[in-house]
């Protein structure tokens, strides 16, 4: 298996991480390696095997519908990089381009 | 008793030393403290060391001592893996990213030890989000094995592992998501025990991969490590994958003789690359528990060699779905940029270590569209087929022995170039991940001047007999006597 640096590109814009091209390439064989090892599940047979994502017997675990103490919205808020008028502060979510466009 | 005195001392000879008024808890801390001023320039198992809390801690411990209140951690001095949350002293996770963070509340485990009158000496040092084998993915240092400086301590548990095996705490809490506890607990020469998935509330537990990650104890003595299980086991509402049902007291069921108890003996859990010295510590080992009056069984895991390509997709997928919410915005760095997806970009692309990017790029691509199938189901896949095999193995024995580790500690910087070959560290731990099944690590001998690690792996809410086993083969074996010189 080996990746693409356009692969290692799209992938790292999923995932939201900011790369150098020189972590790009680092990357791109890095993953290429592992995935290689990895290719080694191919040989089992698994068709009719259920998949198993979590080993204990619990499901919908359910917790009482009431109101119940929670931390202040400062407290919340005291961690954040910037906040204002009890929100998070981020820059514009839609630039006015995309919203002249209407696309949003 | 005398400063080195307080430094060798078990949680539980700690509980008698303080009853019996042979030394305070301030004393004890103080101790603890001073050996940390000592040795941790040179060892770095802390990232915060909680001076001012511990020995407030350590004086209210003495006040409840002596008001007849004494529980069994009460003004025992605990180190604390630097991904467990706690509302007074800072909480990193070894990550730029968290630099500086101190969260609201604390982790279901830290408020139960506080419950207890524990004393926190200090936040250990971890590879970044508890990704790594060595404790040298830490964006703030590695840690150095106290048993030879120029070794790793293992990982990711690193910290907790070296300050244990190097004094400088009682005894100490670690997560494990594929031998995080047990491997470093290896390395460094001391017990490591990570209980069965859902055992232990996972709440403020930064998380890493969410169906494999268990927190336990780091500790000198099985006695200790069953210690610390009770104190922080049971279910917790804040964790709804916690398991209902009581708790059995651990403590209780230590024995000392082995009759009637079934060894499984893995043939597969024998693989090449194993150091000589290993394999004839571990078999030793195995020997002992038979003269000891255990049944030795043979068995076979037929997966285990698809165990690391399986965790090597599931982990990392839940890592990257769980690392998403480090994103500048709600707390921890943030590097501004001129539209909010580049400050985003910017601010992971940085905070992140190599380690970590590598993990949410592997998952992130194990669940991208196309290859969905083809890796995340099919490891799913496997991972059933894993599970099946402790399933089977434990129908027929009561606890499976192995080595620990493939090696004893190896060299700093010796792995860092290659990911894979550190990967291969954790070959004989992560089944039990896999599985949600517990499994202990205890010193089995040395080679090469550095500790080898036996591996008992039991079945799932058996605990008890796990450590049954494990307090046997201790107590005959005696390796717990020996103490790293530094």
């Amino acid at each position: 298996m080996s990746l693409t640096t356009a692969d290692v590109e799209h992938v790292a814009s999923l995932a939201r991480l900011g790369l150098s091209r020189e972590e790009t390439e680092r990357l791109r064989l890095q993953l290429s390696s592992i995935l290689e090892h990895i290719e080694v599940l191919q040989q089992l047979d698994t068709d009719r095997i259920p998949p198993t994502a979590q080993v204990n017997s619990l499901t919908n675990v359910l917790r009482e519908d009431v109101v119940r103490p929670s931390l202040t919205q400062r407290t919340v808020l005291a961690n954040a990089p910037q906040s204002r008028d009890g929100f998070f502060e981020v820059r514009a979510v839609m630039t006015e381009e995309t919203s002249e466009g209407g696309s949003a | 008793m005398t400063r080195s005195d307080l430094t060798k001392l078990s949680a539980a000879e700690a509980r008698t030393a303080l009853d019996k008024g042979k030394c305070s808890s301030v004393e004890l801390t103080q101790a603890y403290l001073n050996r940390i001023d000592q040795i941790d320039g040179k060892v770095h198992a802390f990232l915060h060391v909680m001076r001012d809390v511990a020995l407030g801690q350590a004086e209210a411990a003495d006040a409840r001592i002596a008001s007849g209140d004494a529980q069994p951690l009460t003004g025992v001095p605990v180190a604390l893996k630097d991904i467990l949350v706690t509302t007074d002293a800072p909480t990193t996770a070894a990550s730029k990213i968290l630099d500086g963070y101190v969260s609201p509340y604390d982790a279901t485990v830290v408020a139960r030890l506080r419950e207890q009158g524990a004393v926190f000496v200090g936040k250990t040092n971890t590879d970044e989000f508890a990704m790594g084998s060595s404790t040298e993915n830490s964006a703030f240092g590695a840690t150095y094995n106290p048993w030879n400086l120029s070794k790793v301590p293992g990982g990711s548990s690193g910290g907790s592992a070296a300050s244990v095996a190097a004094r400088e705490a009682v005894i100490a809490l670690g997560s494990d998501t594929g031998g995080s506890i047990r491997q470093p607990a290896g390395f460094c020469g001391v017990v490591g025990l990570k209980p069965t998935y859902g055992r232990v509330s996972r709440y403020g537990l930064i998380a890493f991969a969410s169906s494999l990650d268990q927190i336990g104890p780091i500790s000198r003595t099985v006695e200790d490590a069953a210690i610390m299980l009770n104190a922080i086991a049971g279910h917790d509402p804040h964790d709804s994958t916690s398991a209902p049902g009581e708790v059995p007291n651990f403590r209780a069921g230590l024995r000392t003789d082995l009759n009637g108890v079934r060894i499984g003996i893995a043939r597969e859990y024998s693989v090449a690359g194993m150091e000589q010295g290993v394999t004839d510590a571990v078999a030793a080992a195995i020997k002992q528990l038979e003269d000891q009056g255990a049944e030795l069984v043979d068995i076979s895991l037929p997966h285990t060699e698809y165990a690391l390509a399986t965790y090597y997709i599931t982990a990392p997928a839940e890592a990257s779905a769980n690392l998403a919410r480090f994103d500048g915005v709600k707390y921890g760095m943030r590097i501004d940029r001129a539209t909010l997806q580049d400050t985003y970009r910017t601010t992971r692309g940085r905070g992140f270590g190599a380690e970590v990017k590598r993990r949410i790029m592997l998952g992130a691509y194990a669940l991208s569209s196309g290859y969905y199938d083809a890796y995340y189901v099919k490891a799913q896949k496997v991972r059933t087929l894993i599970k099946q095999d402790f399933d089977e193995a434990f129908k027929k024995v009561d606890v499976i022995a192995g080595p620990t580790s493939p090696t004893v500690a190896f060299g700093v910087g010796s792995r860092m170039d290659d990911p894979y070959q550190m990967y291969l560290a954790d070959i004989f731990t992560i089944p039990a991940n896999i599985a949600g099944t517990p499994g202990v690590a205890l010193p089995c001998g040395f080679s090469e001047g550095l500790p080898v690690s036996l591996q008992l792996l039991g079945k799932a809410f058996d605990e008890g007999t796990l450590l049954g086993v494990a307090h046997a083969y201790e107590q005959a074996a005696g390796w717990c006597k020996h103490t790293a010189e530094i």
